[in-house]
C-alpha cells in the first residue's frame, strides 16, 4: 500500500475526509517555502499538494497563475522544488504529491525526474494536461514509476470513462468541482453531491475533490460525501495576503468544519 | 512508393512524435464531440456544398493566382506567382477556416464562439462567420496587439464579437490563446472554440488544414493552367503556420516541389528576440500539443518577438514540425527589417501592400528568387493584405 492509499484507508476508519492543501513552490517567497509546508502539516493537512510553477498554466484561474508567475519570478525550478521537498520530507511522514504541466518536466527529462522526485520523498504526480490516454508511453512510466500517478476526473467525463481513469489510476482519483479553471468560488453547484457520489460508485479507490472550495462550510458540505477535500486557490490567496499566520488560522478552520461535519 | 501523406495515418491524432491532446480532462469530451461532428461533415456532400457555395459568393474565391513580373524583374528572377489570399472577404486566408468552423459550431448545437487573436484577421474573420450564422462571439487578445492593431479591434466591434483585453504574460497571442482555453474549459457546454491556426489539441491541427487546403488546391491547378508544369518551390510564412500548410498540402505529394516556410527571425536569431520556433527552438508541449516550441532550459516558455502581431507565437502547428523533421518542408527566418523591405518592395513594384506576416515571405523571395530562374517557377501564398499594418510600419518608419 502506498503513503497516499494508506492515509486514505486510515481516514476512513476514523470517518473522517481527507484535507489535501496546494501551495505553490517559491510564492510568496522561496525562503519560506519550508515553513509553508510545515504549516500546511500542522494545521491539519492530511496530504499536500505542492506546485511545481510553469509559464503557461491554462488550467489555473488568476490566483495560480499570479502565484506560478511571482515563484518563476523568484527562480524556482523543478531542481529547487525537488530540495525543499527532500528537506521538507527529512523530517516529515506527510505524503506530498507534485503538482505541474508536462513540459517542465520534459525538459528536465522524465525518468531522471521520477528517480529525483522520489529520492526526495514524493509519494504522487498529478499533471493537468495528461489526461487519460494522451500519451501511453509518458503515462506508463510514470504509472510503473515509484509515486502514484494521480488523475483527474471532470463533470464532462462520462461514466465508462470514469471507470477506466479509476482502473489505470493510483492513490486517488482528483474530481474537478466544476468546467473551468481553479480559482475561489462562493457557491457550489447544487448537482456535486449527486456528481460525487456517482463518481465514487464508478471509482475503484478514493475520491478527492477540489476547484472551487474555498470556505469551511464548502469543505465540509463536500467532506460530508467525498474521501478528500483539495483547497488551492483560497489557500493560496490568504497566504498571499495574510502570509503564513493567516494560512495556518484559515487551514485550520478547514480541518474543523470537516472533521464536525457543520 | 508510397506517398507521404499515406504514411502518415491521417486520422491518427500525431504527426509522427507531434500533436495529441495535452489538455485539462475537462476538454476531453468536447474533443471527441468535435472529431466525431468533423468526421460526419467529410462524408457529407451537404455540409461541403455549403461550404463551396460560402466560398465562391462570401469569401470570393478562387482567389487569383498573380504573375508578378515586375517583381521578377526586380529580384532577377524567373516567373514569380502570388496566390492572392489578400483578396479574399476580410483580406486573409483566415476566413476560410473560420467559416468552415462555425458551420460545424452550428451543426454541434453551440451558439458562443470563442477565439484568440494576434494581427486581429483571425478575429475579424471569425467575427464576420459569427455575424454571417448569428452566433456570439468572444475574442481574446492580448493588450500589445490590441495597441498594434487598432483597426482590426474596431472592425470586430463592428460586426458584434466582444474582445477582451489580456494583460498576462507576455500581452500577445500566447497569452491570449492561454486565456481561450480557459474560457473554453469553463463554457465547455455551450461554446465551441474557433482556434485561427494549425495549433491546439487534436483534432484542431488537421481541422485547420483542411480547412485552409482550399489555398493549395486552387493554385496547384492555377499553376498548372497558367505555366503548364508545377512550380519549383512554393513559399508562405509560417507563425502558427495555417496558410503554409493550406497551401504545402496540396504539393506534398509532389516530390520534386520544394515547400519552404519563414518564420519571424525578429531581430535576429542571436538576438534572442524573434519567433523562429522552429529554426530556434526544440521540442515540447504547448496549448495541448507536442509541437517546436520556444522555451528556456527549464521547459518555461520564452517570449516570443516580431514586428508582425499574427507571426508572433511561441509554438507551430505539430504538422510542421513533422515536416521538419522528416525533411519534406524546409523552414528559414527574415528578420524584421527584411520584413519591412519585403513590404515595401511589393508595394512599390506591384501595387499590393501585403500583411506584415505575408511580408516575410515576400522577404525571402527576395533573397533567393533569382537563384531558381534557370530551375522553375515560384509560388508565394500572399495570405493577407497590409491595410491593418499600414499605421504600425508608418510610425516605426517616422522613429
Amino acid at each position: 500500500m502506498t503513503a497516499i492509499s494508506e492515509c486514505f484507508a486510515r481516514k476512513k476508519i476514523e470517518g473522517r475526509s481527507v484535507l489535501i492543501p496546494y501551495v505553490t513552490c517559491g510564492a510568496p517567497s522561496l525562503e519560506e517555502s519550508l515553513d509553508i509546508l510545515g504549516v500546511l502539516e500542522t494545521a491539519g493537512g492530511d496530504i499536500i499538494e505542492l506546485g511545481i510553477p510553469f509559464s503557461d498554466p491554462l488550467a489555473d484561474g488568476p490566483t495560480i497563475q499570479k502565484s506560478s508567475q511571482l515563484a518563476l519570478e523568484n527562480g524556482v525550478t523543478v531542481e529547487k522544488v525537488v530540495r525543499i521537498l527532500s528537506d521538507f520530507k527529512a523530517d516529515s511522514e506527510v505524503p506530498v504529491i507534485l503538482f505541474s504541466y508536462l513540459n517542465p518536466i520534459l525538459q528536465y527529462g522524465l525518468e531522471n525526474f521520477l528517480v529525483a522526485i522520489k529520492e526526495a520523498g514524493a509519494a504522487g504526480l498529478l499533471l493537468t494536461d495528461v489526461p487519460e490516454g494522451s500519451d501511453p508511453s509518458i503515462e506508463n512510466r510514470i504509472l510503473d514509476s515509484d509515486v502514484d500517478f494521480i488523475r483527474l476526473v471532470a463533470p464532462t467525463t462520462d461514466c465508462g470513462r470514469i471507470s477506466q481513469i479509476s482502473e489505470n489510476g493510483q492513490g486517488f482519483l482528483y474530481y474537478i468541482s466544476r468546467t473551468g479553471v481553479t480559482g475561489a468560488r462562493e457557491l457550489l453547484r447544487e448537482e456535486l453531491g449527486k456528481e460525487i457520489e456517482t463518481v465514487q460508485k464508478a471509482s475503484r479507490i478514493p475520491v478527492a475533490v477540489g476547484f472551487g472550495i474555498s470556505t469551511p462550510e464548502q469543505a465540509a458540505v463536500v467532506g460530508k460525501v467525498a474521501d478528500g477535500v483539495v483547497v488551492g486557490s483560497a489557500l493560496v490567496q490568504t497566504l498571499n495576503e495574510e502570509g503564513i499566520k493567516g494560512a495556518s488560522v484559515f487551514l485550520k478552520a478547514l480541518r474543523a468544519a470537516i472533521d464536525s461535519g457543520v | 512508393m508510397k506517398k507521404d501523406s499515406d504514411l502518415l495515418g491521417q486520422e491518427d491524432q500525431r504527426f509522427g512524435p507531434f500533436g495529441g491532446r495535452y489538455v485539462p480532462e475537462t476538454l476531453i469530451s468536447a474533443l471527441d464531440e468535435l472529431e466525431s461532428a468533423y468526421k460526419e461533415t467529410r462524408n457529407d456532400s451537404g455540409f461541403q456544398e455549403q461550404l463551396n457555395i460560402l466560398y465562391r459568393d462570401y469569401v470570393g474565391r478562387p482567389s487569383p493566382l498573380y504573375r508578378a513580373e515586375r517583381l521578377e524583374e526586380c529580384f532577377g528572377a524567373g516567373p514569380i506567382y502570388l496566390k492572392r489570399e489578400d483578396l479574399n472577404h476580410t483580406g486573409a486566408h483566415k476566413i476560410n477556416n473560420t467559416l468552415g468552423q462555425a458551420l460545424l459550431a452550428r451543426r454541434m448545437g453551440k451558439g458562443r464562439i470563442i477565439a484568440e487573436t494576434g494581427a486581429g484577421q483571425h478575429g475579424v474573420a471569425t467575427a464576420t462567420a459569427c455575424a454571417l450564422f448569428n452566433l456570439d462571439c468572444v475574442v481574446y487578445m492580448g493588450e500589445l496587439d490590441i495597441e498594434r492593431q487598432a483597426l482590426n479591434v474596431y472592425r470586430m466591434k463592428l460586426l458584434g464579437a466582444e474582445v477582451i483585453p489580456v494583460n498576462s504574460g507576455t500581452k500577445t497571442l500566447k497569452d491570449a490563446t492561454n486565456e481561450a482555453i480557459r474560457d473554453w474549459v469553463t463554457n465547455v457546454d455551450t461554446s465551441h472554440y474557433i482556434i485561427g491556426s494549425v495549433v491546439g489539441p487534436d483534432p484542431f491541427p488537421r481541422i485547420v488544414r483542411d480547412f485552409q487546403t482550399i489555398i493549395g488546391m486552387e493554385a496547384r491547378k492555377q499553376i498548372l493552367e497558367a505555366s503548364g508544369r508545377l512550380p519549383a518551390a512554393v513559399l508562405a510564412c509560417v507563425g502558427g503556420g495555417s496558410n503554409a500548410m493550406g497551401i504545402f498540402q496540396a504539393f506534398r505529394d509532389d516530390v520534386g516541389v520544394e515547400l519552404i516556410g519563414i518564420e519571424a527571425g525578429g531581430e535576429g536569431i542571436s538576438s534572442g528576440k524573434h519567433s523562429a520556433t522552429l529554426t530556434a527552438g526544440r521540442p515540447g508541449v504547448l496549448h495541448g500539443s507536442m509541437s517546436y516550441l520556444l522555451q528556456d532550459d527549464d521547459g518555461q516558455i520564452s517570449p516570443a518577438h516580431s514586428i508582425s502581431a499574427g507571426l508572433d507565437y511561441p509554438g507551430v502547428g505539430p504538422e510542421h514540425s513533422y515536416l521538419k523533421d522528416s525533411g519534406r518542408a524546409q523552414y528559414v527566418s527574415v528578420t524584421n527589417e527584411e520584413a519591412l523591405k519585403g513590404f515595401h518592395d511589393l508595394a512599390q513594384h506591384e501595387g499590393i501592400i501585403p500583411a506584415l506576416e505575408s511580408a516575410h515571405a515576400i522577404a525571402h523571395l527576395a533573397k533567393v528568387a533569382s537563384e531558381y530562374k534557370e530551375v522553375g517557377s515560384l509560388l508565394v501564398c500572399l495570405s493577407g493584405r497590409g491595410d491593418k499594418d499600414v499605421t504600425q510600419v508608418s510610425r516605426l518608419e517616422r522613429e
